[in-house]
């Protein structure tokens, strides 16, 4: 690793002159080998942190998974016992049978896991610490050691939440949208105990994590691009890190302020979200005697889904970033429309903020501010057509080679269809009458955001791992497998759903066998956890890919193995910290010229004038 | 055994692992060129193969489950609903055929083929004006839809609306009515004692005739305004079959009016189903026995209602005789606040 300070300061004087590179200044002059702590532990490069990012989301994901799979048993199954589960959760599912107020706990930490952990950290802190100062051509981040601590309080809120699952009164169990008064009194559920206040402990530095990040994010893209590199010259991916960088940075302090009065409620007697309320035979009262009165549980709804919405946008937006991206480079045709691309993420940003309520059509608040949000809500569909649209031409008359990132992209864009038209129904507040908190909803958001995000995610995996572990390929067999067994294994598990939905089976009950109404559908349950299993498993597939092949000792020769056309494929097989051993390369074209006059890429770093030294492949007839 | 089918699962996966590399491993003899040929070929192939067979599953499934679904609504409003999701199926589906037929035919059609390059196609803003205006076209008249439908839905009851009111409860539901009077008495929190279960304020005249029932009662084809509020935490007042769902809040008052079209009878005749039962549930979650608050709902003709209305005892009579002490109370509880408000500041 000495090598690195050294590239450094030889690209130093150079970059002088570039705009914008103020972040090199901070290097000491001494030169230092990192030992194994600052290097794998306390690094502070960008591609080190992406990394931890991601294993921790791998591990994150197996747990978050892993719940879903014992909570599906329940729901197929409800009348037979498996003493597995006692096994593992011992308590909990005394006799082989999941307990109630566990089931409720899984479901909770399944959704939050999922959400925050994975989608999350997992992708936008993956994909963004990776790939921003690798497309923008910056030696690291702004702020390498904001960067490092954003991953370890990113850590740390993991660290609280795995200790949550293990206290006695159980973890939370009031749902990840934590709504009060059930997450507010310890007497509505043993989850409201312990397990809520680690919860609410875990989400505030989540969102320490968050800020710290994004606003590292944002302060890269805007000050620390390449000569050359204008904001139209970005790759689409950057401007899908951007936005969702700007939407965490001003929704998530907002879930800070819910999650902040929620403890104040639960711990001093506050009255923010609690009002008239009479439990265990006596009215609800503060420790100085006084009746709790004049809270509005629809307040932390309110500030909830102010960030709640915008945060299935952070999840989304980077994975259509990457699927843009994916998809231009493996079929050597720009993405169609990269105006309109950026646009509509811009559009769907700005909307992104003015849409929350759409989930609090039923909750009691005033039908007329509903159909306000009707109306936004609709109108994101637009630029999400839009995108849509803009994807399927790409791939139009292209070149498509599959490798499993190109299958995973294309699979995105089917699920995006898939579950974003559902929205159109949910959006619509007298639609949502009928499937408001109904399976319909479940398999909307699950396809929507849920796969689709994990699909961009898979994506991502497979396509930049090179760049992630020095030049090393997953194996692609095995990627394919995995892809086409998650591919049809999850629309297995959520189509169903919809039935479910519009028969108006509610999502979060333990056992459909109490209603009449509900108990229709045994056989669906069945099929569809016997494909969530399926599913699960072949997760392996790709745990087992990831892992071995991070170690593998084969690596590619090529600096560049999808002749891509972006920055990235410019840094050696095996970059240092500072990504680039000599100067940072100047940028001359936009990310996207694939195909263009007979050449099948040509790379952002070359000048029209020095177009003669790269490969035109002749003979060829344009499609 | 459960612990066995786990590690059988996990070698199999580390086959498919070996399998795999060894396969990859051939693929680099063979010349990645040809390797990556004959990939792009299964892939192209399976997607058609998945565009095709998923197309059929889902439609296929649909017809096949339709008759699961819930029976056409007991409700006025219900109808009117069924109606606008048909409405924005017709709107969405052919969106969703057409757009997958499209990604996959592209996505076979398209594979590589070495000896092409492909078409340099960047932009084309009269397709992207098309393809903003159409889908903008048809979310405007899915808006003014739903909206007209919303507000209806949501506006004012009738005058003439039987009042009902429920309350939530960890984990049931009370139902009170609001008798001749057709008005529900205040009621409070803070006057819950034993000997007023349900804090009603006897100062109220409106309290004297509200009686409590086990089952929701509703007289067909007449409107109901249903009062909804809860006690400890957020539930959710929920009838599938007259798609009605609201939350109940505690502190917050909240409504929903419907008229039920069809009674009891009729949907056992509808369904074939001697045993039918409208159900009344809870579709927030409140707690462990969430899925479990069940009511009976009974829709019957209205004179039967009348005739069972009559019956019901009012709440006044069991729980009248302490009246006096609990207005006490309330003078008495007003007072205390006072003090402490007062030692507060």
């Amino acid at each position: 690793m000495a090598h690195i300070d050294i590239d450094i300061h030889e690209g130093h004087a150079h970059d002088h002159d570039h705009h914008g590179h103020r972040h090199d200044d901070h290097h000491d002059h001494e030169h230092h080998e990192p030992g194994f702590v600052m290097k794998y532990l306390f690094s502070m490069d960008h591609k080190m942190i992406a990394k931890q990012f991601l294993i921790t989301g791998i591990l994150w994901a197996v747990i978050g998974v892993l719940f879903s799979v014992l909570f599906r048993i329940q729901l197929a199954w409800p009348n037979e016992t498996f003493p597995i589960l006692e096994t593992l959760l011992g308590g909990w599912a005394e006799g082989g049978k999941l307990d109630p107020e566990f089931y409720y706990a899984l479901v909770t930490m399944h959704g939050t896991i999922m959400v925050f952990f994975v989608l999350t950290a997992g992708l936008s802190g993956t994909f963004s610490n990776l790939l921003i100062p690798l497309q923008v051509g910056a030696r690291d981040m702004a702020s390498p050691f904001m960067n490092m601590l954003s991953y370890w309080f990113f850590f740390l809120a993991g660290v609280v939440m795995f200790v949550s699952l293990f206290v006695q009164t159980g973890p939370a169990s009031g749902g990840w949208t934590a709504y009060p008064p059930l997450s507010a009194l310890e007497t509505a559920s043993s989850g409201s105990g312990i397990g809520m206040t680690l919860w609410l402990t875990s989400m505030a530095l989540f969102i320490v994590s968050s800020l710290l990040g994004g606003l590292n994010y944002v302060a890269t893209i805007l000050n620390m691009r390449t000569k050359g590199m204008t904001m139209f010259r970005m790759p689409l991916t950057i401007w899908a890190f951007f936005f969702t960088a700007i939407l965490g940075v001003l929704s998530f302090p907002v879930l800070l302020s819910a999650c902040l009065l929620l403890i104040f409620d639960r711990h001093f007697g506050t009255a923010f979200y609690l009002s008239d309320i009479f439990i265990n035979g006596e009215v609800l009262r503060n420790s100085a005697g006084q009746i709790i009165e004049g809270g509005s549980p629809i307040l932390f709804q309110h500030l909830f889904w102010f960030l709640g919405h915008p945060e299935v946008y952070i999840v989304i937006l980077p994975a259509m970033g990457m699927v843009s991206e994916i998809l231009a480079c493996n079929s050597k045709k720009p993405v169609f429309g990269y105006k309109a691309m950026v646009y509509s993420i811009m559009a769907i940003t700005v909307l992104g903020f003015l849409v929350w309520a759409h989930h609090m059509f039923m909750s009691g608040m005033n039908p007329f501010v509903g159909s306000i949000f009707v109306l936004f809500t609709l109108m994101i569909a637009v630029p999400s057509a839009v995108k849509v649209f803009n994807w399927i031409t790409t791939i139009w008359k292209g070149n498509i080679n599959y490798t499993p990132a190109t299958l995973f992209a294309v699979g995105f864009v089917s699920l995006f269809i898939s579950g974003g038209l559902t929205g159109i129904y949910l959006g619509n507040s007298a639609l949502d009458i009928p499937l408001h908190d109904s399976y319909f909803v479940i398999a909307h958001f699950h396809i929507v955001m849920g796969l689709a995000a994990g699909f961009g995610l898979f994506a991502g995996v497979y396509h930049w791992f090179p760049k992630l572990f020095g030049g090393r390929m997953m194996n692609t067999t095995l990627g394919e497998i995995h892809f086409w067994i998650t591919f049809v294994g999850s629309y297995c598990i959520f189509w169903p759903m919809h039935y479910l939905g519009m028969t108006g089976v509610p999502r979060r009950y333990y056992s459909f066998n109490e209603f009449e109404t509900f108990s229709v559908y045994a056989e669906l349950n069945i099929f569809m956890t016997v494909a969530a299993i399926v599913v699960f498993f072949a997760q392996f597939l790709f745990v087992i890919n990831f892992f071995m092949s991070a170690v593998s000792t084969r690596r590619t020769k090529s600096k560049n193995p999808y002749n891509a056309s972006t920055l990235e494929w410019t840094t050696p097989i095996e970059a240092g910290h500072g990504n680039w051993p000599g100067a940072i390369p100047e940028v001359h074209r936009w990310p996207y010229d694939y195909g263009k006059d007979g050449y099948e890429t040509i790379p952002q770093t070359i000048p029209d004038s020095r177009l003669n030294e790269i490969e035109k492949k002749g003979g060829r007839t344009s499609r | 055994m459960t612990l066995i089918g786990i590690i059988a699962i996990f070698l199999v996966l580390i086959i498919i692992y070996r399998v795999s590399k060894a396969s990859d491993l051939l693929g680099s003899l063979r010349g990645e060129e040809r390797t990556q040929e004959s990939r792009n070929n299964l892939h192209a192939t399976l997607f058609l193969l998945f565009l095709i067979f998923g197309m059929g599953a889902a439609f296929w499934s649909c017809f096949h489950y339709a008759p699961l679904f819930l029976p056409e609504p007991s409700s006025e409003h219900g109808t009117v609903l069924r109606a606008m999701f048909q409405r924005t199926l017709w709107a969405t589906v052919p969106v969703f055929v057409v757009t997958h037929i499209l990604l996959f035919f592209f996505a076979w059609k398209y594979r590589q083929d070495k000896t092409k390059v492909s078409k340099f196609f960047p932009d084309d803003n009269r397709l992207e004006l098309i393809w903003t205006l159409v889908p903008a076209v048809v979310m405007v008249f899915l808006v003014v839809d739903g909206l007209a439908n919303w507000n209806r839905i949501m506006g004012p009851a009738p005058e003439n609306a039987v009042v009902i009111e429920a309350t939530g409860q960890q984990f049931y539901w009370t139902l009170r009515y609001a008798g001749k009077d057709n008005e529900l008495g205040r009621k409070s929190v803070r006057l819950m004692t034993d000997d007023n279960p349900f804090g009603q304020d006897w100062d109220d005249p409106a309290n004297k005739d509200d009686f409590m029932a086990d089952d929701l009662y509703l007289p067909v084809g007449q409107p109901v305004l249903v009062k909804i509020n809860s006690m400890d935490v957020l539930h959710n007042f929920f009838l599938p079959h007259f798609r009605v769902k609201m939350d109940a809040v505690p502190g917050i008052p909240t409504q929903f009016w419907l008229t039920p079209t069809k009674t009891t009878e009729q949907m056992i005749e509808e369904t074939g189903n001697p045993d039918f039962q409208y159900e009344l549930a809870c579709a927030e979650l409140c707690g462990k026995a969430h899925y479990n608050m069940k009511k009976k709902v009974f829709v019957v003709e209205a004179d039967e209602f009348n005739k069972w209305k009559a019956e019901q005892e009012p709440l006044s009579k069991s729980f009248g005789p302490s009246v006096k002490k609990v207005s006490e109370n309330i003078e008495e509880e007003n007072e205390q606040q006072d003090i402490n408000s007062v030692s507060s500041l």
